[in-house]
């Protein structure tokens, strides 16, 4: 299987959002979104602030079915499941897919149980098993040197940069198929925001990212393919390089070069 | 910038600090006043009863001599009153605001019980003393005892368990919840492995205010029919053989403090009178104690929890 972009470039798809419409009550944030999401590839989704990205990314796991009143209408395709079927347990989906937020949000327990509580929900609670998966998460999520000889100080404790690599270990160690980051360093300084952006990338090899991001210059430097989203839409998705050299579309030139935004 | 431009400043600034600090006083100043009122009522009732406040005033059961009367059979009735409340009403309390809270949909039902429950805390204690009657001693014939009691009480103070809890459940930041679904957690796991124990000290800390709240009612106690003039204690909850304990106790008659007060304070003898302030003394240092250790557990609870 794989999926061919206008100008002849072939990616083989992990996700396939196909005509999603998602409705805040009866408010509309998302308006036929159509999208092939490439496998181990980062995918960046860029726009104006309010344009539906976020929204679009917390329909990937589900986020929405959290509060009343959210509809969604359309298909994400996960391997030919629709998993915004109603039937479709969102807790599945959540298992395949996980999650980093805005904002780090480490429990205010153990680095530790931080770690192993994607493990723990599954019910695995034998010692060593968690030991081997939450060393190993945190090794991938470039955290491990600092936090080895205190896995059992509280995760408050941490700096934000090292909260939010937490959050990613936490997120990494169930083996996700795609993990989605939601402006992930948006609440960090710049010295955080480059360890981060160094992590995001080696993990591409391992993981299809889902990406949103405000800046232009952290989705030209390490994502792979981006989406541009306006008012809700998604206006133009192409390979990182192709868009930012020439933008099909006035939108997303305009967005692209900082005349909106 | 000119000089007289910053003068003005200046003056506006004065007057706005003038406006912040007149009510400070005066907030201080209302504080003192309450403050000092209540000191005043405690203070005056310890001169008067301190003199009675021995081992002997413990150990002792009422007698027609006020030197000889003691609390005995009170402070153990109001204990085990209490065992029986904090069993009955918490946990019932926080099921309930746990499903309000949680999983109850927002709808008419649950704006109409969210009404009920608030009001229910503005019930006079009495009308729980009746319903208490009419349903634990007649209906169920759970009779005049500890367990009738403690249920009452329980009744009472359930409304505050709940509102206090359902507001502890609600201080926990949503991107908590959200990091705990996102992992797979079900509802049951969010609520269990994160909500119930970052907000365990916040919950603790209500149930002992509705429990010291209780701790002080005299009104449906005395509905239900506990007796004033007591000289045995209930079976004791513990026993030398197997299996030792015993819930014999639930059922024996009793009396609680603020009864015991009540008793004293009615009689002619101006000696009782004293009785009654060294009991009052007593019941208060007993809420100061449960609100005491509610202050300690959340500090406990709190201190490595912060977001
Ligand atoms: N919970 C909500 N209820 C109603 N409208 C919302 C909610 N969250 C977001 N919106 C609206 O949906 C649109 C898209 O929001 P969002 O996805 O957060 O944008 P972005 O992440 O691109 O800044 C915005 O117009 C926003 O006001
Ligand atoms: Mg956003």
């Amino acid at each position: 299987m794989a999926e061919e972009l206008s100008d002849g470039v072939i990616f083989k798809p992990k996700a396939e959002v196909k005509n999603l419409n998602f409705y805040y009550g009866s408010v509309q944030a998302l308006k036929n979104i159509n999208l092939t999401v490439p496998e181990k590839q980062v995918t960046a989704l860029i726009g104006p602030s309010g344009c539906g990205k976020t929204t679009l990314l917390r329909c990937f796991n589900r986020m929405h079915d959290l509060y009343p009143g959210n509809r969604y209408e359309g298909q994400i395709l996960l391997e030919r499941i629709n998993i915004l079927a109603p039937k479709v347990d969102p807790i599945e989906v959540r298992m395949r897919i996980s999650m980093v937020f805005q904002k780090p949000n480490p429990f205010p327990k153990s680095i530790y149980e931080n770690v192993a509580y994607g493990l723990r929900v599954r019910g695995e609670n034998k010692r060593s098993l968690l030991d081997g998966k939450v060393e190993e998460a945190l090794r991938g999520a470039a955290l491990w040197n600092e936090v080895k000889d205190r896995l059992n100080d509280l995760a408050l404790n941490l700096s934000g940069g090292q909260q939010q690599r937490l959050c990613i270990a936490r997120a990494l160690v169930v083996d996700p198929e795609i993990v989605l980051f939601d402006e992930p360093t948006s609440a960090l300084d710049p010295i955080a925001t480059a360890s981060i952006e160094e992590l995001m990338s080696d993990l591409k090899d391992k993981v299809t990212i889902l990406i949103v991001t405000h800046s232009m210059q952290q989705a030209a430097r390490f994502s792979d393919y981006t989406a541009f989203m306006y008012l809700g839409e998604l206006l133009e998705f192409n390979k990182t390089e192709t868009m930012f050299a020439k933008p099909s579309h006035k939108m997303t030139e305009d967005y692209i070069s900082g005349r909106t935004g | 910038m000119s000089s007289l431009n910053l003068e003005e400043i200046r003056r506006n600034i004065n007057r706005r600090q003038q406006i912040n600090k007149i009510f400070a006083i005066l907030g201080l100043l209302v504080i003192f006043v309450a403050i000092l009122t209540l000191l005043g009522l405690i203070l005056e009732m310890v001169i008067d009863g301190h003199s009675r406040i021995s081992p002997d005033f413990f150990t002792s059961f009422p007698s027609r001599k006020p030197e000889k009367a003691g609390i005995l059979a009170a402070w153990v009735g109001t204990s085990l009153v209490m065992v029986v409340t904090a069993v009955a009403a918490v946990p019932l309390g926080v099921a309930a605001a746990i499903y309000l809270e949680e999983y109850a949909r927002k709808n008419l039902l649950a704006d109409l019980i969210e009404i009920n429950v608030t009001n229910l805390a503005g019930v006079p204690s009495i009308v729980y003393g009746l319903l208490a009657l009419g349903l634990f001693v007649y209906q169920f014939n759970l009779g005049e005892s500890i367990l009738t009691a403690g249920l009452t009480l329980a009744l009472l103070i359930l409304p505050v368990v709940i509102v206090t809890t359902r507001e502890a459940l609600r201080a926990i930041p949503n991107n908590l919840r959200e990091a705990a679904y996102a992992l797979g957690a079900s509802k049951w796991q969010m609520i269990w492995d994160h909500i119930l124990p970052y907000s365990f000290g916040s919950i603790l800390t209500g149930a002992i205010v509705g429990l010291s709240r209780a701790i002080g009612e005299t009104a449906p106690i005395i509905t239900i029919g506990a007796l004033t003039f007591i000289a045995f204690l209930p079976d004791s909850p513990l026993r030398e053989e197997f299996p030792y304990i015993s819930f014999a106790w639930l059922q024996a008659p009793f009396t609680v403090m603020p009864i015991q007060m009540f008793n004293w304070v009615s009689r002619p003898n101006a000696e009782f009178h004293i009785n009654a302030a060294a009991a009052g003394t007593v019941l208060i240092g007993m809420t100061l104690m449960m609100n005491g250790i509610a202050i300690y557990l959340r500090y406990l609870f709190r201190k490595d929890i912060k977001w």
